[in-house]
C-alpha cells in the first residue's frame, strides 16, 4: 500500500486517497473484486447475515439506553421498554426477531457451503473463521436471552452454566467462577450483560472482517465449484467473473428487500412466533424455586439440546457430545477430502448423505422442543447417531470406492451394535422395545449412503466438472 | 566505521535471540499480572460468601403428600410428608433405580443412607435441584399419573431433560441425572421444627 503521489480522485476524496488506501480498498473489495457470474439464490445469505448484524447492533444500542442489568429491575425494565418507551416495542421486537433471523440465514449460509464444497481449495480458513463466528453468535444469543430475567432466561442459564459443572475436577470451581455466586444472581446477570453488549459484539465484527478478507483473498466459490481464476482474459479478469460492484451490489438489493418484507411481517404480525422466538414462560419473572413445567431452549439451539438429552451415560459425556456435535462441524474441510467441490458433480451417495444430514438436523431440532417420551427419547439417540456418523461417511465418500464403502459400513454397524448392547436393559421393557424398532434409522442411513452405493454403480458415479461455469436455466 | 555495526554480518544472533526471548518473557509475565486481578474479580464477592446460614422449618401444619419449599443457600429445599401408601411403594421401584442403596455417599449424610433417605420415614428433606443440570424437578405425587405411565408410584420429574426420581429422591436408570437428589444436613430441633443446614450434635 504505497502512498500515492497523485490520486485519480479529485477534491476531498483525492486529498484522503493520498493519505489513506481509499481507492485501493474500494477496488480490491468492490469494483475490481471478480465474483463468479453463476451465483444462485443460496448466495444471498452471506449478505443477509451482514444486514441482520447491522439490525442487531443498531437495535441493541437503543435497547441498552433503557434496559437495567439488575435482578430486581431487569424484568420490569423490559416491560417498561415494551409499554412506556415510545416505539420501544418496535425496537425490542426487532432485536428479538433479528436473533432468530440471524440463525435462519446463518444455517442456510452454512448449508450452502457444504453443498458446494465452499471450504475447499484454500478456503478452509474461511470455514474455520465462519465456525468461530457461529460459536460467538450462539454465545451472544444465549447471553442475550438471560437479560429479560424471565423464567426461561433463568432456567436456560442454569442449565447452560451447569454444563461446565459436569467437567471432572475443575467443574465446580469453573461454574462458580462463571456465575460469580453460588446461584445464578445479580453477579451473573451483570457480567453476561457486559459480554452481550460489548465484548462479544466487538469480537463478532472483527471476525466478520477477517472472514471477508480471507474470502476476497482466495476468491468466491460457486454452485459449479469451478475456480474462475484459472481462465482469465488478457487484462487478467476471470472469464467467468463479474465485478462485485455494480453487478452483485445491485443484484443483492432486491433480495434484501424481500428479506426485510418477511422480517417485518414477522415483527408486526407474529413477533413471538407462537412461542418459538419468544417463549411464553419468559413473560413470567425468574423464580429460582420453580422450574417451568415445560422447558426447551429457543429453536436454534434445540438440535444440540437433543444431543445433550440423548447421551445419558454420564452428564459429562452428554456435555461432551453436545459440544462435540459443534466441534465436528469445524473439521469438515479436513474430513471431506474429495477434490470435487460441488455436490452437482459428486455421487448420488454423497447427495443423499447431505440431504439426510439436513433432515436429521431438523428432526433433532424438532425433538428438542418436545418433552421426553420413551419414543422421542430413543429417536433422539438414533438421530444423534446419524448426526455423528455423517462426518465419518463424508470422509469415506472422499473416494468413490466400493470396498472403502463396505469397510466403512461394517465399522459403523459394529459401533451402532456395541452402543445398543451397552444400553439394552431387559428389565426396562418400554425402553427396550424402542431400542428394538428404532435401529431402523441408523441402519437405513448406512444402507442408503454406503451399502447400496457399493453395489449400485449409478449411485456411486462422479460427474465431470466443467471448465466454465454453467447456468441452471 | 562503526556504522557497519547494524549490518547483518556483525549482528550477534545469540545475543539478539536472548534479548527477544527475555523481552517476550517479561511481556508474558506482565500480561498475566494484568489478567490476574481481572479474572479474580469474577469470583464470588464477600457479600455472596456471607449468604448461606441454616434455616428453621416448622412442619407442624404439613399434610401427608404435601410438599413444602424453603430456601437454603439460595437453593430450593423440599420438605415432603409421605403417606403410608407412598412409603410402602418405595420397595417396588428398586429394580428400576440406578442407586437404590445410596452407594454414592456424597449425596446424603450418613443418617439418611436408608431406603427412605431420611431421619424419620415420613418426612423427606432434599435439595430440589436435579443432579443433572440444575433444574428444579416437578413434584408428581399421584400414582399412575397420566403423563408418567401406569407404573408411576409418585416422585419427581425434571422437565428440562426428563430425569425421574422416586418418592425418596432416588434416580431411575436410563435418565440423564447420574445420582440421587442431594439430602442436605438437617436435624429435628423438636418434633415440629427442622433445622436445615446443620446435622446437630446428636447423630
Amino acid at each position: 500500500m504505497a502512498a500515492k503521489e497523485k490520486s485519480e480522485l479529485n477534491g476531498v476524496l483525492g486529498w484522503v486517497d493520498e493519505r489513506f488506501p481509499l481507492m485501493e480498498t474500494w477496488k480490491a473489495h468492490m469494483s475490481e473484486y471478480y465474483a463468479p457470474k453463476n451465483f444462485n439464490v443460496w448466495y444471498y445469505f452471506g449478505v443477509l447475515a451482514m444486514v441482520v448484524l447491522v439490525i442487531q447492533i443498531v437495535s441493541g444500542i437503543f435497547l441498552t439506553m433503557h434496559y437495567k442489568p439488575d435482578t430486581e429491575l431487569a424484568f420490569a425494565s423490559v416491560e417498561y421498554i415494551m409499554r412506556d418507551v415510545p416505539g420501544g416495542w418496535f425496537i425490542r421486537y426487532m432485536h428479538a426477531t433479528g436473533a432468530s433471523a440471524f440463525f435462519v440465514v446463518v444455517y442456510f449460509h452454512m448449508f450452502r457451503g457444504v453443498m458446494y464444497g465452499s471450504y475447499k481449495g484454500k478456503r478452509e480458513l474461511i470455514w474455520l473463521v465462519g465456525m468461530v463466528i457461529y460459536l460467538a453468535l450462539m454465545a451472544e444469543a444465549f447471553m442475550g436471552y438471560l437479560l429479560p430475567w424471565g423464567q426461561m432466561s433463568f432456567w436456560g442459564a442454569q442449565v447452560i452454566i451447569n454444563l461446565f459443572q459436569t467437567i471432572p475436577f475443575i467443574g465446580d470451581g469453573l461454574s462458580l467462577f462463571i456465575r460469580g455466586d453460588f446461584v445464578i444472581g445479580d453477579a451473573t446477570l451483570n457480567r453476561l450483560f457486559a459480554f452481550h453488549v460489548a465484548a462479544v459484539p466487538l469480537v463478532l465484527v472483527g471476525l466478520v472482517f477477517v472472514h471477508i478478507v480471507a474470502l476476497h483473498t482466495v476468491g468466491s466459490n460457486n454452485p459449479d465449484g469451478v475456480e474462475i481464476k484459472k481462465l482469465k482474459d488478457d487484462k487478467g479478469v476471470p472469464l467467468d467473473g463479474i465485478p462485485f460492484h455494480p453487478y452483485y451490489t445491485v443484484h443483492d438489493i432486491p433480495a434484501i428487500v424481500v428479506f426485510l418484507m418477511v422480517f417485518f411481517a414477522v415483527l408486526f404480525f407474529v413477533p413471538e412466533m407462537s412461542g418459538y422466538f419468544l417463549e411464553y414462560a419468559n413473560f413470567e419473572p425468574a423464580n429460582p424455586l420453580k422450574t417451568p413445567e415445560h422447558i426447551a431452549p429457543v429453536w436454534y439451539f434445540t438440535p444440540f439440546y437433543t444431543v445433550l438429552r440423548a447421551v445419558t451415560l454420564s452428564p459429562f459425556m452428554g456435555t461432551l457430545a453436545m459440544f462435540g456435535a459443534i466441534a465436528c462441524l469445524f473439521a469438515l474441510p479436513f474430513l471431506d477430502r474429495n477434490p470435487i467441490k460441488s455436490w452437482r458433480y459428486r455421487t448420488t451417495a454423497h447427495m443423499l448423505n447431505l440431504a439426510i444430514f439436513a433432515a436429521v438436523f431438523i428432526i433433532l431440532g424438532y425433538l428438542g422442543v418436545k418433552s421426553v417420551s420413551p419414543e422421542y427419547k430413543e429417536m433422539g439417540v438414533r438421530m444423534t447417531e446419524i448426526y455423528f456418523m455423517f462426518f465419518a461417511v463424508i470422509f469415506i465418500h472422499s473416494k468413490a470406492n466400493a470396498s472403502r464403502y463396505i469397510t466403512g459400513f461394517i465399522v459403523l454397524m459394529i459401533a451402532i451394535i456395541l452402543i445398543d448392547v451397552i444400553r439394552y436393559n431387559g428389565e426396562d421393557p418400554i425402553t427396550a422395545a424402542q431400542i428394538k424398532w428404532q435401529w431402523i434409522w441408523p441402519v437405513g442411513y448406512l444402507a442408503l449412503t454406503l451399502l447400496i452405493p457399493a453395489f449400485v454403480k449409478s449411485w456411486n458415479t462422479e460427474g465431470t466438472v466443467p471448465e466454465r461455469v454453467t447456468y441452471e436455466h | 566505521m562503526s556504522y557497519s555495526d547494524s549490518d547483518s554480518k556483525t549482528v550477534d544472533p545469540k545475543r539478539r535471540r536472548m534479548l527477544v526471548a527475555s523481552t517476550a518473557g517479561v511481556g508474558v509475565v506482565g500480561a498475566a499480572a494484568f489478567a490476574a486481578p481481572l479474572l479474580a474479580s469474577w469470583m464470588p464477592s464477600a457479600r455472596a460468601l456471607n449468604a448461606g446460614a441454616p434455616v428453621d422449618v416448622n412442619i407442624s401444619k404439613i399434610e401427608p403428600g404435601q410438599l413444602l419449599r424453603v430456601i437454603w443457600q439460595g437453593k430450593p429445599v423440599w420438605i415432603v410428608s409421605r403417606s403410608q401408601e407412598m412409603l410402602d411403594a418405595l420397595e417396588s421401584n428398586e429394580k428400576l433405580l440406578a442407586d437404590p442403596n445410596c452407594s454414592v455417599t456424597a449425596q446424603q449424610p450418613e443418617y439418611a443412607r436408608n431406603a427412605t433417605r431420611s431421619r424419620k420415614p415420613e418426612i423427606l428433606v432434599t435439595v430440589g435441584i436435579c443432579t443433572h443440570l440444575g433444574c428444579s424437578p416437578t413434584y408428581i405425587p399421584d400414582f399412575g399419573d397420566a403423563s408418567m405411565g401406569a407404573d408411576w408410584k409418585g416422585g419427581f420429574y425434571c422437565p428440562c431433560h426428563g430425569s425421574r426420581f422416586d418418592m425418596s429422591g432416588r434416580v431411575f436408570k436410563n435418565v440423564p441425572a447420574p445420582t440421587n437428589l442431594l439430602v442436605p444436613p438437617y436435624y429435628y430441633k423438636s418434633d415440629d421444627l427442622i433445622l436445615v443446614g446443620e446435622s446437630g450434635g446428636k447423630a
